[in-house]
């Protein structure tokens, strides 16, 4: 694969008000670094992310999209994320059946106390897309090869 | 079995148990066969079909049919049983307002195939010892009655009505079926394989909606394409990624309510196998949730309707297959 | 035509010094609809919100965006201000430049960069606002306290006390809970009894309390403000309204030997009992277990003495169905089970006892009348062991990792009280460490060792061993001094961990409360809001959110009902308006969103639609019941056809921020 040094990926992270959103926080608070190239789209919880976010931002030149929601248990509507945790399983498998990456697309569970997991899980995402290069495929994917 | 179909919609119409009768009518060529609904036994003498070709599903048609005045006769075939089970399930059709005669399933055949042979002109078929005779504008020809078989009925999972008035014909039994066998042919190729295949196929979309408005499952009043506040309304795509979109989010909404009954393909203008996306989807539901048969039954919870707090987390799909 | 505000805050150099806060709030300016973008140094200071005051009124402004700190900090800040000027306060979005932004990233060039596109999502976003009003739900003046022991008293005696009614849930046939059972309490040494059962009784004789004893919670439904939840009263076989509570059932039950739960099973009670004299209310209790009436049908003595004829062996379990504004959780702890100790024969050996049992050993009221005898041959023990930590602090799958608080006091009151009135008892106590933070805790401990002689030996138990002469001996290692010891015990004292009350559980599931994985209740804030469940309306009182001593629970107790008082005073709540709302012309009616909703907020009503042919049709339709509504979003993805969406967080909305950070 082509390694494009210039390649600044452009992420998408949707956090849950409750569990991530306040862990992105944390790590602010605690200054833990991770890049500029994350992106946070506040939701009530993880089970608001409908999939069409996340086809919409690769649509519109995202390189990569991951969830944040409260660890299963800790839902604070109780049982949001259990729903979450099936429906993204089943569309990041159908994206990885479509031959997308499967790095591109990510789900983790960062509670209001892990600011350092939150800096280090977006620090760790953002290599593994920049490593994978622009989203072509899910573009490409209807485009017959010349 | 025509003659017994027609007879008793005759009786059903005469003694007033119901007053329309959906089942199917030729089109402009025999093997050309639409779902109709016929309200006089004059109409049913004259048009009335039930043949190697009547694959259509007509429980989509009961949603609205249902909703009418008075009771209407349903034939459904096996695989029609499930999806009109579905639609009870998510209380899409007026049960009370359908008489349903289970008829039974295929194979049926496919026209397609018969002209992928290079035979054309065709003026009828009939399957003598599972060989076809075919009568053709240029004479007699023949091929295998298995290499003419619809798609889905080839995969088929069930001969067994789960839901029926009254039965003409034999009930059968829920197959052992070997449909996942391309699903995971496909998950047994690398990414780049499998993206290839898939660019190849979703390339063919012409966004006709063919199978939108065939499915059986998308029933919505309005359908989210088709709804300018959605955000992803599009009728024809205005950018490649749109058929992705679609055709992704297509099978994402029919997710756990899809029986499989493989309408989607049949009408695909250009032959792509979409239904391979809602088996994939079904057969990871089987795996990571537990057998699931949409339509079997009309009071269990839809797979992404339920959870388990044991469930297994999507990284499972790196887990799994090749990259 | 949209007018939007962009107002960019420095905060300080939080956010100034590593964001080019002038070209962000420059770039914004430029955005479609932007009319005005200014910065400001402390955009939350009284001065920074006249500003954005001042602009909304004089620009007319139709809706803002404030570039600064978490929403979570000042969302509400700056939503007040704008309402202040007649601005519906959903009409203003926080772009995050602080904590997400200036404070993780170093370099100016990129940060500013990515604060311009957070900007831009929040200005894309507020393009799609809409003004949203909350609305009101009207308060049950009516509280329930879930258990019946120091802190559900406490709770429902100062919910009583500000004039709402309260009732009391308790699962057992008594109130008073754990502390009836205990004997002194530290740091006083006052009798437990002396100070509890006052408190139980008024709680009897408060007109404004009802206590439900022998019954459970078996379901909640609604919210804030308007619970209606489901309680079994048990049968307890006796006519609660009849008895007496004279006691003559219990004296000619011929069923003796049944294990007395309060005195942990040291001595028997008969089959109909009252669990002790102060038993409020003092009712008897038949154990269907144990009835020789219930279980054979011969028998009916209790019946035949009975003067008012209470007995009634048909009671069946009855459900009562009652309305609340608040409800508060003291459901308490148990200490843990010490099966699986076995190095420390708790199994094997009668007098190897949990410190409660010592508790109930000593009391006047317990097994030997005060006097404390060994349960094996009823002889005084000359020496006894206390192991501390006892399943608390463990890393192991036995024990809890937690430390439970309480035993390291009620210890050196034990030795203490054991000194003083057998002198000649020798008293080891093992440790790890002695923790003893609180008000006159560590004076306390330092007279058990300095004036009592009590013998402190940091170190770990290792073995204890049953011996044939009936003494038993302990083994253990002494780390100061470095040396293995054998001690000869005649009784051995185990701190047992305390765990929260099993009932806890299913009980949080149907409260929809949170709890942490050691099963405790987890409170809204582990600082700010200690007593405040997360789910509104619910709040914690006692052990039930954390290892507690009795003053420490009483606070928090009362600090729970002072919430509790203080939802019931209103006599209506402020709902959120963020909740879910379904489009009946695409609604399917295909159930799905009520499936995921966890609240139950989703019913379905058969509605009369006008079809574009001028004919009617009946198509069942969802609708959500904004005051249930919670706003988690779980529905809005249910739905296939999109006709769920939330406010505040809607398809669109979402779709715009992406759209905008993806450009």
């Amino acid at each position: 694969m082509q390694v494009n040094n210039n390649f600044e990926p452009v992420i998408v992270a949707f956090c849950c008000n409750w569990c991530s959103y306040a862990g992105a926080d944390l790590s602010g608070t605690n200054r833990l670094n991770y890049p500029t190239n994350v992106k946070i789209i506040r939701v009530p919880c993880s089970c608001r992310v409908n999939p069409m976010f996340i086809l919409r931002a690769f649509q519109k030149g995202a390189d990569g999209v991951i969830i944040c929601g409260c660890h299963p248990g800790d839902c604070h509507y109780t049982s949001g994320n259990y729903f979450t945790r099936r429906r993204i399983t089943l569309l990041y498998s159908m994206l990885d059946f479509l031959g997308i990456e499967r790095n591109r697309t990510r789900l983790e569970w960062v509670s209001a106390a892990e600011g350092a997991k939150f800096a280090a899980t977006m620090q760790q995402f953002t290599e593994d897309v920049r490593k994978l290069g622009p989203n072509r495929r899910l573009e490409d994917l209807r485009c017959r090869k010349q | 079995m025509q003659e017994a179909m027609i007879k008793r919609a005759k009786e059903l119409l005469a003694d007033g148990t119901v007053n329309r009768v959906i089942g199917w009518k030729k089109g402009e060529f025999f093997y050309d066969i639409t779902p109709a609904v016929f309200e006089t036994a004059e109409e049913i003498d004259a048009d009335f079909v039930f043949d190697d070709f009547t694959s259509a599903n007509v429980s989509k048609y009961l949603v609205k049919e249902s909703k009418k005045e008075g009771k209407i006769l349903a034939f459904l075939k096996p695989c029609d049983t499930y999806s009109f089970n579905q639609l009870i399930k998510e209380h899409r059709v007026v049960r009370e307002n359908v008489y349903i005669i289970g008829v039974p399933g295929g194979p049926k055949l496919d026209i397609e195939k018969i002209k992928a042979k290079g035979i054309t002109g065709v003026l009828g078929v009939k399957n003598e010892n599972f060989t076809l005779k075919i009568d053709t504008l240029y004479g007699e020809e023949t091929m295998p009655f298995y290499e003419a078989i619809c798609g889905k009925c080839a995969d088929c999972k069930s001969k067994k009505h789960v839901i029926y008035d009254e039965l003409i014909g034999e009930d059968g039994d829920v197959l052992d079926s070997n449909r996942f066998d391309m699903v995971e042919k496909l998950e047994n190729m690398t990414a780049q394989e499998r993206f290839e295949f898939w660019r190849e196929q979703l390339s063919k979309c012409i966004r006709c909606n063919a199978c939108r408005n065939v499915c059986p499952a998308c029933t919505c009043e309005k359908c989210v394409f088709d709804n300018p506040n959605s955000g992803v309304e599009n009728k024809a795509a205005s950018d490649s990624f749109e058929e992705n979109m679609f055709h992704i989010i297509r099978a994402f909404h029919v997710a756990g309510r899809c029986t499989d009954c493989g309408e989607c393909s049949r009408v695909c203008p250009q032959n792509i196998p979409l239904h391979l996306l809602n088996r994939k989807f079904i057969k990871d539901i089987n795996a990571l949730y537990g057998e699931y048969q949409a339509g079997a039954d009309t009071t269990s919870r839809a797979p992404l309707n339920t959870y388990d707090t044991e469930d297994c987390e999507p990284s499972i799909v790196h887990e799994r297959g090749v990259e | 035509m949209q007018r939007i505000g962009v107002f960019v805050c420095h905060c300080g150099t939080n956010i100034a010094a590593t964001v080019d806060v002038k070209a962000v709030a420059e770039a914004l300016g430029h955005e479609p609809g932007v009319v005005i973008s200014q910065d400001y140094q402390y955009m939350c200071s009284e001065s920074g919100q006249n500003l954005v005051k001042d602009a909304i009124k004089e620009h007319n402004l139709t809706g803002i965006v404030i570039c600064s700190c978490s929403p979570r900090m000042h969302e509400n800040t700056f939503r007040k201000a704008a309402a202040s000027v007649g601005l519906n306060p959903y009409l203003v979005e926080i772009a995050n430049i602080r904590e997400q932004c200036s404070w993780i990233h170093k370099e100016i060039a990129t940060a500013t960069e990515k604060a311009i596109i957070l900007g831009k999502a929040a200005v894309a976003k507020v393009h799609l606002n809409a003004p949203l009003t909350a609305g009101e739900s009207p308060v049950v003046k009516r509280a329930l306290v879930i258990g019946g022991g120091i802190a559900g008293i406490q709770t429902a005696l100062d919910i009583a006390e500000a004039g709402f009614d309260v009732d009391i849930v308790e699962k057992e046939p008594t109130i008073g809970g754990k502390m009836a059972q205990i004997d002194k309490t530290f740091p006083t040494l006052d009798c437990a009894a002396c100070i509890l059962t006052p408190k139980m009784v008024e709680c009897s004789q408060n007109e404004k309390i009802h206590i439900h004893s022998f019954s459970e919670v078996s379901d909640v439904k609604g919210f804030v403000g308007n619970f209606t939840v489901t309680i079994k009263k048990k049968a307890r076989f006796v006519d609660e309204t009849k008895c007496t509570g004279c006691g003559l059932c219990t004296e000619k039950c011929p069923m003796k030997k049944v294990p007395n739960e309060f005195n942990m099973g040291l001595d028997n009670r008969t089959a109909i009992y009252i669990p002790f004299a102060q038993a409020v209310p003092k009712v008897a209790t038949i154990d269907p277990n144990h009835c020789m009436m219930l279980k054979t049908g011969k028998c009916g003595v209790c019946s035949k003495v009975c003067s008012v004829g209470a007995i009634d062996y048909k009671q069946q379990d009855q459900f009562i169905e009652e309305k609340y504004g608040a409800i508060v959780v003291a459901t308490g702890f148990n200490p843990i089970k010490l099966d699986k100790y076995d190095e420390f024969a708790y199994n094997q050996c009668a007098d190897v006892v949990t410190s409660l049992e010592l508790e109930r050993l000593m009391n006047a009221a317990g097994p030997n009348g005060g006097t404390l005898l060994r349960p094996s041959d009823k002889t005084h023990p000359h020496k006894i062991v206390f192991v501390q930590c006892v399943g608390s602090r463990c890393d192991d799958s036995k024990g809890k990792p937690y430390c439970s608080k309480i035993c390291c006091m009620y210890t050196a009151k034990h030795a203490m009280l054991i000194r003083e009135k057998y002198p000649d008892t020798e008293v080891y106590v093992f440790y790890i460490d002695v923790r003893t933070p609180g008000k006159n805790f560590d004076e306390f401990y330092r007279r058990a060792v300095e004036q009592y002689n009590v013998h402190y030996i940091k170190g770990m138990v290792g073995k204890v061993t049953p011996k044939s002469d009936g003494k038993i001996d302990v083994q253990a290692s002494d780390l100061l001094s470095n040396e293995q010891l054998h001690i000869d015990a005649d009784l051995v004292v185990l701190a047992a961990a305390i765990e929260p009350d099993k009932t806890a559980r299913p009980l949080a599931t149907m409260l929809t409360t949170q709890m942490d994985t050691n099963d405790f209740f987890t409170e809204a804030h582990p600082k700010l809001r200690p007593v405040e469940s997360a789910t509104a309306g619910i709040f914690l009182s006692g052990a039930c959110q954390g290892p507690k001593d009795i003053p420490e629970t009483v606070a928090q107790g009362s600090a729970a009902a002072a919430k509790a008082i203080g939802l019931l005073c209103k006599n209506s709540i402020t709902c959120n308006p963020c909740v879910a709302h379904s489009d009946e012309l695409m609604c399917n009616g295909c159930s799905s969103c009520e499936k995921v909703c966890p609240y139950g907020a989703i019913t379905y009503i058969d509605k009369e639609f006008r079809m574009p042919d001028r004919t009617t049709a009946i198509r069942r339709v969802a609708s959500v019941n904004p005051a249930v509504c919670q706003g988690c979003g779980a529905c809005t993805v249910a739905c296939p056809s999109g006709a769920m969406d939330l406010n505040g967080f809607s398809n669109s909305q979402i779709m715009a921020e992406v759209d905008a950070i993806c450009k």
